[in-house]
């Protein structure tokens, strides 16, 4: 009697916490759903609620969204700024995670506390002198003006996450490496490249994430054409910021990148940005 | 000297001249050097100096800090950053201990999936995010068509134009991103407790709340501290959900921010020093908080 009381009162204990879970688990979604189905919608169609399906499933936001609203354009700008920012980011942050992971040497300290700076100071603290600089070496308006500073930002963050990685590597694989004649470049590239995927994975989530939604710097450096999604779309006027399915529409080619990525990789994500900011 | 120094006091494996460290760093280091550092440094520099930007800088001392501090637009934009604080950390924090202290100790099917529903809006750009949230508040919005559908009609309001409840509205949304983002944390923190001390806290007797209050929050102070420092500087840095939901500080200075007032003055009104001198205390603000709650993190992690 006792006993199925107590029952009883733990199966509607665990059912209430999925009420809350589940409330809250709508509460995160609701609003993009509610802007991934406008942006299917006619504009008439809006009056009957913001999640109503629409009538017919139209792609007409989208066309109006990617060519008159030139959005078609800012992702071109986005992939040419995202892919190498991510590209070279990972490969100089494997290299120096590497040796400040598995090398001693003179300075390590005091050079490894240079770079984590790099993670603490918001981009307010760099951007005044690097329009100025970008202007001294002609780059302002061009693509480097995004891309280079990103690759250093990045960097700060790689080598970190990278170092923790290294370190955590057992050394016998790298003995057995030596003993068959490598040298430290063949040993990183060769035998312990290969073997981190799982680090380099969260770590090319996470820099694709921040990269592509990097919106101050590429506010302030690029005009017109150059400008990445973000940009684009918050600066978006005239005829097409009126008209609310196509600002949906624009709003879902914006984030869509980041949320197949999110979808596939999700564990990746949330490790890297759990376990990154432990380890700060 | 230089070889004992090198091969003797290091202990790397013999394939591996320490030299070749500065090698597999440098690349890096010189695009972070010359991107990253070089313009902190010199953001401190242009601080002391009356500059367009275009002009010539011209050396006033502590002028612009002087400047800065009779600034009451500056204040109220440090004010509203505070204020942000307790949305975007001190709430989220105590909404992902809540949700927290729901899933621990119990096993949940589907918990995968609350995690990633859950930890989206942080993935989002701000800017999406912004966007959604700005048709959500439009005055024929859904949420007034809500409270229409609810009898609620004294409550509707333009709520990112209202004086009152604009800077609300704003708060709102940064509980809505970054609650996520403690949750996870926690729940990582979580898992890592000695279950033992939740069988002790049972046979002891201890409800839900005795048990969360003695056993889980003692388990997750680092991952609290953790929390507040990402999602404070989140707090202290905030551009883009502002820039977006309120056109940049609205309705008048209601919503204003440092760092938008940091872009008006740099690349607005060609204030370059003024903004540099701006963009520095803030750095300082944030760089000194993060060094001090870590500091403590550290010293309890020594204590333990």
């Amino acid at each position: 009697m006792i006993r199925d009381r107590d029952y009883r009162r733990k199966q509607a204990r665990t059912g209430l916490t999925y009420l809350m879970l589940i409330i809250f688990l709508i509460g995160a979604l609701l609003p993009f759903a509610g802007i991934f189905l406008t942006a299917f919608k006619s504009s008439s169609e809006l009056a009957q609620g913001p999640f109503a399906l629409p009538e017919t499933w139209q792609f007409d936001n989208f066309q109006k969204a990617w060519d008159g609203a030139r959005f078609g354009t800012y992702f071109r700008s986005s992939v040419i700024v995202v892919v190498p920012v991510v590209v070279i980011a990972t490969i100089l942050s494997t290299m120096s995670g590497y040796a400040f992971g598995m090398i001693r040497f003179w300075g390590d300290n005091l050079l490894l506390l240079l770079i984590v700076l790099g993670l603490m100071v918001p981009s307010e603290a760099v951007i005044i002198p690097l329009w100025k600089l970008m202007g001294t070496l002609g780059l302002r308006n061009t693509y480097w003006a995004l891309i280079l500073p990103q690759v250093g930002l990045s960097f700060a963050f790689g080598t970190f996450w990278m170092r923790a990685h290294f370190k955590s590597m057992p050394t016998e694989l790298v003995d057995a490496a030596v003993v068959d004649g490598c040298n430290a470049w063949n040993v990183l590239w060769r035998v312990l490249f290969p073997l981190s995927r799982p680090a380099l994975l969260s770590l090319i989530v996470l820099l694709f994430m921040w990269t592509w939604n990097e919106f101050f710097l590429v506010l302030v450096m690029v005009t017109g054409d150059l400008r990445t999604l973000p940009v684009g779309l918050a600066l978006l006027r005239g005829r097409y910021a009126a008209d609310v399915p196509v600002m949906a529409a624009a709003a879902t080619i914006v984030s869509l990148p980041v949320i197949v990525m999110y979808f596939i990789f999700q564990r990746h994500f949330i490790r890297g940005m759990v376990s990154g900011a432990l380890k700060e | 000297m230089k070889t004992r120094f090198f091969s003797s006091r290091l202990d790397n494996p013999p394939y591996i001249h320490p030299y070749q460290a500065y090698l597999f760093i440098l690349p890096g280091l010189i695009i972070y050097a010359v991107f990253v550092l070089w313009p902190i440094l010199n953001t401190a520099r242009y601080s002391l100096y009356d500059w367009t930007g275009f002009s010539d800088p011209v050396y006033i001392g502590l002028d612009n800090y002087a400047e800065l501090w009779n600034d009451d637009d500056f204040w109220l934009a440090l004010q509203h950053n505070a204020f942000f604080v307790i949305f975007y950390s001190i709430l989220p924090i105590m909404l992902g201990l809540f949700l927290t202290a729901l899933m621990t100790r119990r096993t949940l099917r589907g918990m995968t999936l609350f995690r990633t529903g859950l930890f989206i809006p942080q993935v989002m750009s701000p800017v999406v995010v912004g966007i959604i949230w700005r048709w959500l508040f439009a005055y024929d919005g859904p949420i007034n068509e809500l409270l229409l559908a609810l009898g609620l009609d004294g409550w509707v309001r333009p709520w990112l134009g209202d004086f009152t409840w604009a800077r609300y509205a704003v708060g709102g949304v940064g509980v809505w991103v970054q609650y996520g983002l403690c949750m996870v944390l926690f729940i990582a923190g979580a898992q890592s407790i000695n279950t033992d001390l939740y069988d002790a806290a049972a046979v002891a007797g201890a409800n839900a709340w005795q048990e969360f209050r003695h056993v889980t929050l003692p388990g997750l102070r680092q991952q609290i501290l953790v929390a507040f420092v990402l999602t404070f500087i989140a707090a202290l840095r905030v551009f883009d959900l502002v820039f977006v939901l309120t056109r940049g500080g609205g309705p008048g200075k209601e919503t204003i921010v440092t760092s938008l007032l940091i872009y008006r003055e740099a690349f607005q009104y060609n204030r370059a020093g003024y903004g540099a001198a701006m963009a520095l205390v803030l750095t300082v603000i944030i760089v000194t908080v993060s060094a001090l709650v870590m500091r403590l993190q550290a010293s309890e992690e020594d204590a333990q």
